[in-house]
Formats: C-alpha cells, sequence, structure tokens
C-alpha cells in the first residue's frame, strides 16, 4: 500500500525572467491538445523580482496541483544552484534535466555568499537521482537565435528522454499556437537543439 | 480577439484558474466587473480589462478594495450582473460594505472573489476568508480547480440573482495560479444598462430598515442552507465505514490519496464545493453511514468545527479529527494529506524519503536594476542614516527590508506606513521617516495623512512615486502619467492632493538625482523649526513600465573603471544586482556590472568617482545618461 498513482510529476524550477512559466504554460497546452489529463501550477508575485520561480506540471490521472518532496519524476532545472536547491523534490528514481550555466544571486553578487562549483553541485546531484542530464542550455538557445529560448531547448530535452504521454509533434503544436514570426522560427530550433542532446 | 471571447462551446482550453473565473462569469452575461490589483487575483481584473476594450463590458481598477464593493454594489442592485475581485486581505478592506451589503441584497446576480493565499506566498497574512460568508451571511463556493471555478463561476450569478443576494467564491493561490482544461460552455449576452426602482425602505440601512433586513437575511439563508444540501458541487462518493470530508483545492488531495493508498471501497469522501450555509442535512448524513471521519481543509477548521456541531445535535458518537493530523497552516501538499489519511485509518504507509541538501546561497527576491525606489532609500539613508524610524507599506519598495538597503521597520496592512508614522511620533522620539508608494497611497494613504494633519503628528512621508502599481503588474491609478497613450496630465494630482489634505510642505525630488535628493531630504526631516506632517515626493518612473510603454531605447550602460579602489560601498550601500563582486584572494577582487542587467540610471556613477558611462554596446561616453538631466 502507499504506490505513488500513476502519473507525470515534472517541476520545474529556475530564476525569474527565464522563462519557466511559459514552458510549463506550453506544456500544458500540447497536455491538452494530446487529449491528457493535465494540471499546471505556478507561483507569481515577489517570486518575479530577481527570486526563485517554481511551476509544476502533472500529468495523467493526477488531481493534485502540487509535488510533494521526494515525488518528483522530473526536474526541471533552468540554472544548476536552482537546480540543486529544488533537489529535495526528488528521490533515486527521478530524472533530472539541469542547464549548466549560472545566474548568480544577488547574494553572490554582493560578496556576501560564494557560489558553489557547477560541477560539485551536478555531482551532488547525480549521485542522489536515476539520471542526470546536464548541459549548457543558454548556450544552446544564443546559438538558436535568443537567450531567452532557453525554456524552449530545455522543453526539447524533456521531450527527448521524459517517456512523456504525448510526443514532441504535440509540443512543436503548441509552440506553433504561442509564437508568431521569426520569435517562432528561433524556438522551434531551440526545441531541436534541446532534443537532440543526449 | 480576446481568447476568452471566441465562443467554442463545448471545446476544451487551458486556463488559469483566474482566466477560468472570468469565462465563468462572460458565460453568465456578466456585464459590470471592478477589481483593486492584489496576488493571487490580478489576472482577473487584467483579463476583465483587456475584455472591457473590445466589448461593452464595464470594467475598472477601482482605489481600492472597499471602492470597488460600493462600486459594484450599485450597479448590482440596478440589476447588472456584477464582479467584484480582490485579494484576501483585500476583503478586510471592503468588509465594512460586503457585511451591509448582505442585508440590502441585489437584483443582478453579483459574484465576489475572495483570493486567498495560503503559505503567504506573496501575502502579509494566510487568514482564511471562508469566515466572512459566516460573518456577513453570503452563500459560500469554494472551487478545486480551474474546472470547478469556471462552473462555479457561472453557477454562483444563478444563486445570486436567484435569491437576490451577493455570493462568495473563495479561491486559495492553488487554484487562482493553476491551469487545468475546462471544458466551455456557450457565450452570453451582456445586458450592460441597469434600472435602478427606488425602494429607500429597501436600501437605505437606516437601523429600522436594518431590523426587518437582517430577518429576511436569516430567511434567505435558511433557504440557501436548503440549496448546499442538495447543491451539485456536494459530492459524496464511495463506499464504507471510513470517511473523509474535504472542500476546495484539498480535495484533489484527498482524491488522489485515496487511490494510493488502496482506499476503493473502504472509504467515503464528502466534496464538498458549496460550504456555507452550511449543508447540515448532508453532513449529518455522511455521519450516520461512518464511524470515523477525517475532515482535510487548509487552514482553519471551518468545516470541521461545524461537522463537530451537526455530529453533536444528532447524538452521533462518530470520531472526527482534522487539525490534530493536519496543519492549520499554510497550503497542504499531496504526501502530507496521504501520510494523515494513512495514520487516521491505521494503514501502514511509507512516506516518501526526503534528503537534505548542502547549504547554498539564497536569491532573494530584489528591487531591479535601475529602481528609483533603490535610489531613494539610498538618499534617505545617507540623510539621516539608521537613526530614524522607518513604517514602510506594501508593494515592490517593502524589498528595502533586505540587505543591504535595510531600511523598513513596521509594516503591517496598506496604507499603515502614515498612520502607524503619526502613533510612533506620539510616543517615542526618533525622528519618523515613512514610505508608501503612490498607487498606494491612493488606496488607503490618504486618510491616515489627513488625521496626522489634523492631531499634528510629527513625521516625513515619502512618497514612492513610480506612475504606476508595479507590483501586481503595472496596473493604473488615478495619479498615473504614463498611459498607452503616452505621457497625460494625470486626473488626480498627487502632490495637490497632500495640499489638500493640509500638509504645508511639500517638497519634490527625482530620486536619480542623488546629491539633490540627499540634500533636500536632510532639509526637510531635520528641521526642528518646522514640525508637523512632512511629505517627499519622490518622482521617478518605474524602468520596466516606462520601457514597456514607451519602447524608449536604452542609450547607455554603466561600467567600473580601473580606478576602482575597492571599497565596496556600491555592494554595500545601494546593492544594485546589475553589480558583480569577483572574489581573487591574490588581487583583492573586483568589481563589474553586467551590461544585460545595467537600466542606465546613472545612480551608482554619481556616487563612486570609478563608475562611468558608455555607449551600450560600446566604448566610453561623457553622453549625459537617461533619467538625469
Amino acid at each position: 500500500m502507499g504506490e505513488l498513482k500513476q502519473g507525470w510529476r515534472v517541476f520545474f524550477t529556475g530564476v525569474g525572467g527565464q522563462g519557466t512559466l511559459l514552458a510549463t504554460r506550453v506544456l500544458g497546452e500540447a497536455a491538452v491538445l494530446a487529449d491528457v489529463q493535465v494540471v499546471v501550477s505556478e507561483i507569481h508575485g515577489m517570486a518575479q523580482r530577481g527570486g526563485v520561480v517554481e511551476s509544476a506540471v502533472l500529468l495523467g490521472a493526477l488531481r493534485s496541483p502540487t509535488i510533494a518532496d521526494g515525488e518528483a519524476d522530473i526536474l526541471m532545472g533552468f540554472e544548476p544552484l536552482e537546480t540543486i536547491r529544488a533537489l529535495r523534490k526528488c528521490s533515486e528514481r527521478s530524472l533530472v534535466i539541469s542547464s549548466t550555466s549560472p545566474i548568480v544571486p544577488f547574494t553572490v553578487a554582493s560578496g556576501r555568499a560564494r557560489y558553489p562549483e557547477v560541477a560539485d553541485m551536478m555531482g551532488t546531484v547525480a549521485r542522489r537521482v536515476a539520471r542526470l542530464i546536464a548541459f549548457d542550455a543558454r548556450a544552446l538557445a544564443r546559438h538558436a537565435g535568443a537567450e531567452l529560448a532557453i525554456n524552449t531547448v530545455l522543453l526539447g530535452t524533456l521531450m527527448r528522454h521524459g517517456n512523456l504521454p504525448f510526443g514532441r509533434d504535440v509540443v512543436e503544436r503548441a509552440i506553433r499556437l504561442r509564437t508568431k514570426g521569426s520569435v517562432l522560427d528561433v524556438n522551434l530550433k531551440a526545441f531541436e537543439l534541446g532534443y537532440e542532446v543526449e | 480577439m480576446h481568447e476568452l471571447l471566441t465562443d467554442e462551446a463545448g471545446s476544451k482550453r487551458l486556463l488559469l484558474g483566474n482566466e477560468a473565473i472570468v469565462r465563468g462569469a462572460l458565460e453568465a452575461g456578466v456585464a459590470f466587473a471592478t477589481t483593486y490589483p492584489g496576488t493571487p487575483s490580478s489576472e482577473i481584473g487584467d483579463t476583465f480589462y483587456r475584455i472591457s476594450q473590445e466589448t461593452d463590458l464595464y470594467f475598472e481598477y477601482s482605489v481600492n478594495e472597499k471602492v470597488a464593493l460600493e462600486t459594484a454594489a450599485a450597479a448590482a442592485v440596478s440589476g447588472v450582473r456584477t464582479m467584484c475581485s480582490m485579494k484576501h486581505v483585500g476583503l478586510n478592506v471592503a468588509a465594512d460594505a460586503l457585511v451591509s451589503l448582505a442585508y440590502v441584497g441585489v437584483k443582478g446576480g453579483m459574484v465576489v472573489v475572495s483570493a486567498d493565499d495560503p503559505s503567504l506566498h506573496s501575502s502579509q497574512n494566510e487568514q482564511d476568508n471562508r469566515y466572512y460568508a459566516r460573518l456577513s451571511g453570503m452563500p459560500l463556493l469554494e472551487p478545486a480547480d480551474a474546472q470547478e471555478a469556471y462552473a462555479m463561476t457561472r453557477f454562483a450569478f444563478e444563486l445570486s440573482e436567484a435569491y437576490r443576494i451577493p455570493v462568495l467564491l473563495r479561491t486559495t493561490t492553488r487554484v487562482n495560479h493553476s491551469r487545468g482544461a475546462v471544458e466551455l460552455g456557450a457565450l452570453q449576452a451582456r445586458i450592460p444598462r441597469g434600472v435602478f426602482e427606488k425602494d429607500p425602505f429597501n436600501l437605505v440601512l437606516v437601523p429600522m430598515v436594518g431590523r426587518k433586513l437582517h430577518l429576511e437575511l436569516l430567511k434567505k439563508m435558511e433557504k440557501l442552507q436548503g440549496e448546499a444540501n442538495i447543491s451539485p458541487f456536494n459530492k459524496r462518493s464511495g463506499a464504507g465505514t471510513w470517511g473523509v470530508m474535504t472542500s476546495g483545492v484539498s480535495a484533489n488531495y484527498v482524491l488522489d490519496a485515496a487511490q494510493e493508498l488502496g482506499l476503493g471501497d473502504q472509504i467515503q469522501i464528502l466534496k464538498l464545493g458549496m460550504t456555507y450555509p452550511f449543508p447540515d442535512a448532508l453532513m449529518g448524513d455522511f455521519l450516520e453511514g461512518v464511524d470515523r471521519v477525517l475532515v482535510v481543509e487548509e487552514l482553519e477548521p471551518f468545516l470541521e468545527e461545524r461537522l463537530k456541531v451537526v455530529a453533536q445535535e444528532r447524538r452521533l458518537g462518530v470520531e472526527i479529527a482534522g487539525k490534530g493530523l493536519l496543519p492549520r497552516a499554510f497550503e497542504f501538499d499531496p504526501a502530507q494529506v496521504r501520510a494523515a489519511m494513512a495514520r487516521f485509518f491505521h494503514l501502514e504507509y511509507q512516506p516518501p524519503r526526503v534528503e537534505g541538501g548542502p547549504e547554498l546561497p539564497p536569491r532573494p527576491p530584489n528591487l531591479c536594476a535601475g529602481c528609483p525606489h533603490r535610489a531613494t532609500y539610498y538618499a534617505v539613508k545617507q540623510a539621516i542614516g539608521d537613526q530614524a524610524l522607518f513604517p514602510t507599506d506594501i508593494g515592490c519598495y517593502t524589498l528595502g527590508l533586505l540587505p543591504p538597503l535595510q531600511i523598513a521597520d513596521f509594516v503591517i496592512c496598506m496604507g499603515s506606513s502614515v498612520s502607524s508614522a503619526g502613533g510612533f511620533s506620539k510616543v517615542q522620539d526618533r525622528p519618523v521617516v515613512a514610505f508608501i508608494g503612490d498607487s498606494t497611497f491612493f488606496h488607503s494613504g490618504i486618510t491616515g495623512l489627513i488625521n496626522a494633519v489634523q492631531n499634528r503628528h510629527n513625521f516625513t512621508l515619502v512618497i514612492l512615486d513610480n506612475g504606476t502599481t508595479a507590483m501586481t503588474g503595472h496596473q493604473p491609478h488615478p495619479g498615473v502619467e504614463l498611459t498607452s497613450k503616452g505621457w497625460q496630465a494625470p486626473r488626480v494630482s498627487l502632490e495637490a492632493v497632500v495640499r489638500g489634505c493640509g500638509v504645508e510642505r511639500v517638497v519634490t525630488v527625482q530620486p536619480l538625482q542623488v546629491k539633490k535628493t540627499i540634500e533636500r531630504v536632510k532639509e526637510v526631516v531635520t528641521d526642528d523649526r518646522d514640525r508637523g506632517v512632512k511629505v517627499i515626493i519622490s518622482k521617478a518612473p518605474c524602468p520596466l513600465f516606462e520601457r514597456r510603454l514607451t519602447g524608449k531605447e536604452q542609450k547607455v550602460v554603466f561600467q567600473v573603471c580601473e580606478d576602482c579602489d575597492m571599497c565596496r560601498r556600491c555592494l554595500n550601500e545601494l546593492g544594485c544586482p546589475a553589480f558583480r563582486y569577483w572574489e581573487d584572494t591574490a588581487s583583492g577582487g573586483s568589481i563589474t556590472i553586467d551590461e544585460m542587467l545595467c537600466s542606465g540610471c546613472a545612480v551608482c556613477s554619481q556616487i563612486c568617482h570609478a563608475v562611468k558611462a558608455k555607449k551600450k554596446g560600446g566604448v566610453l561616453t561623457t553622453d549625459v545618461p537617461r533619467g538625469v538631466t
């Protein structure tokens, strides 16, 4: 007794301005297109002033809008320090997809704290979860044409490795519905680059 | 056309809880909507605003929640379908109107949305506003998700109009800010004009009218209790002798946990959506069929205590638990509810293993680069140091609390800066300098200021005028000058209001001019001959807002030059997030400015000789930076 219900609990974390909320929204819209039950929950407010932004996407027969500590199937980290901060959400069964390019918090920038070594942080994460896919998503986004497309890069990687109940084509459709013009091209490129990450 | 205005009945759409509420209201024919923005309710008003730009729906950002509710009440009494939305603490501001409006009732359907914030994600407290339904005598609906937020809003309008009473739709952050699939229904035509029928002996709430209306309200509540007992939003499911009663967002956790714990045929769940008037008969029948009941609800034991009353009235010895097993503070998560159910029903259960992590540098929110509030705070600190007492208020500028500025000593609610400053000045000797934002001043600072003038309080009030309601997403207020149509004269001049309140010494400063601002602040605050209330209006637009509306391109950024002597004053006194300290034990470290973050406000260059302007993306320049003339 006490087995977690089948479903996909995907926890997103990042820094204000990185577009985590747009990523969760696109994923949620893809789920609706694929007729998969979905709940997306976001925290707005103070978090947007350069603070941590967390959101969650729950797919499958789940009704709960939040993910308890230790119960995320997948953790999407948009920034390495925030990935390790959210590690409490993971278990030894979790998949973690994380960008490795740091955004230093104000406490570090002002010399009141030290930013941990990225390699050390990723090492800790790798030891604690089933699988870690860590790469410089910001560089890939830049390569696609805009640093802001980091969210789409990471969505691409999620669609490759997340084993979600719908395919990349549905997410691409959701991206097309959300974005237009040259921004769309950048996003589709970013998605492709993220998808290619092994 | 706005996404929520496309008809597409029967289609499924991923909607934010707040959007689902708006869609439900539109399908119910809402024609009049008011709000004062506040997280987690803001998107309701913002969505209505956009819809009002392309339809005949009337929408306003009111000056505060009380005004919003009273304005909406007039429309509803005239037969117009009306929605008034606010955050939970906003309902405290509106409570005077709310409680008496329940007596008078409405003619057009009226739904009041109270967006509560368990866990205080962005609020000063986590009060449980379900008690307002009980206090005032209003039907209460508690949606669990976006689909229910939509459906209950539609239903709330029907219920309100049928019983001629305003209905309280009480949501929580995890409903307002969750997205879920919503199956749309058909839109309904709005009737934006009302008819007011004079009826003073039912609408003018003097004691003799109030006495009569209170009795009528009690009769209405009795009938509404019948509605609650048969409401399709109050669902009983499952079988067996164990029971769980739940409502709102908690119901999701209960339904998931019942499956995860394999309780399918052992448990009955009473999921309540219309929770007030309490569905006593339904609760009683539920109790008759079970041996023990766990009540799962966030925050206060609102339903639990009622269930115990019902059990007593029916003389039932059913074991009822709730707050002993689940906390009274903060929102729930799935594991917490699962563990409580396992414990109450004596099931074996292994909670998830949670490992602690290493200690990490915190990432607190911060005033943006180029925020004029930082410049004002810096100037006040330079002018008078830490000796003064700094009552503050609610908005972005509350972040002045954090290091390195640390210039906030007291805040309890919107407007408290002004009134508490007066109180402090009467009981202690330190100088008092209070801070309030422009939108908050219009919201609830004016009465405090008048009071201070009348009672000869002695303090300086700094109005941080950034020309918008920045914290909640740049909503307008009466004093705005920058609009989507460009710069305009304000409808209400802040300075004229301050003078009109009787303040004689009013000084306006441009905080991005650092030296001048420090001088003026020192002059005003330390002038002992001039006791009483003095006001400094510190006026500079929110740079995010200005950039978004004017599309103005930033020409310069700042950089730290070689003659930096590492005094660290920029880091320790200003704390702009564009600055970055680089550790290096050999050289003693260095400081740089991130060109991507720098907004070109020029404040740092006025306090440090080593900071110089350069063209954005270019080389050093002597151009006069933006914001400084």
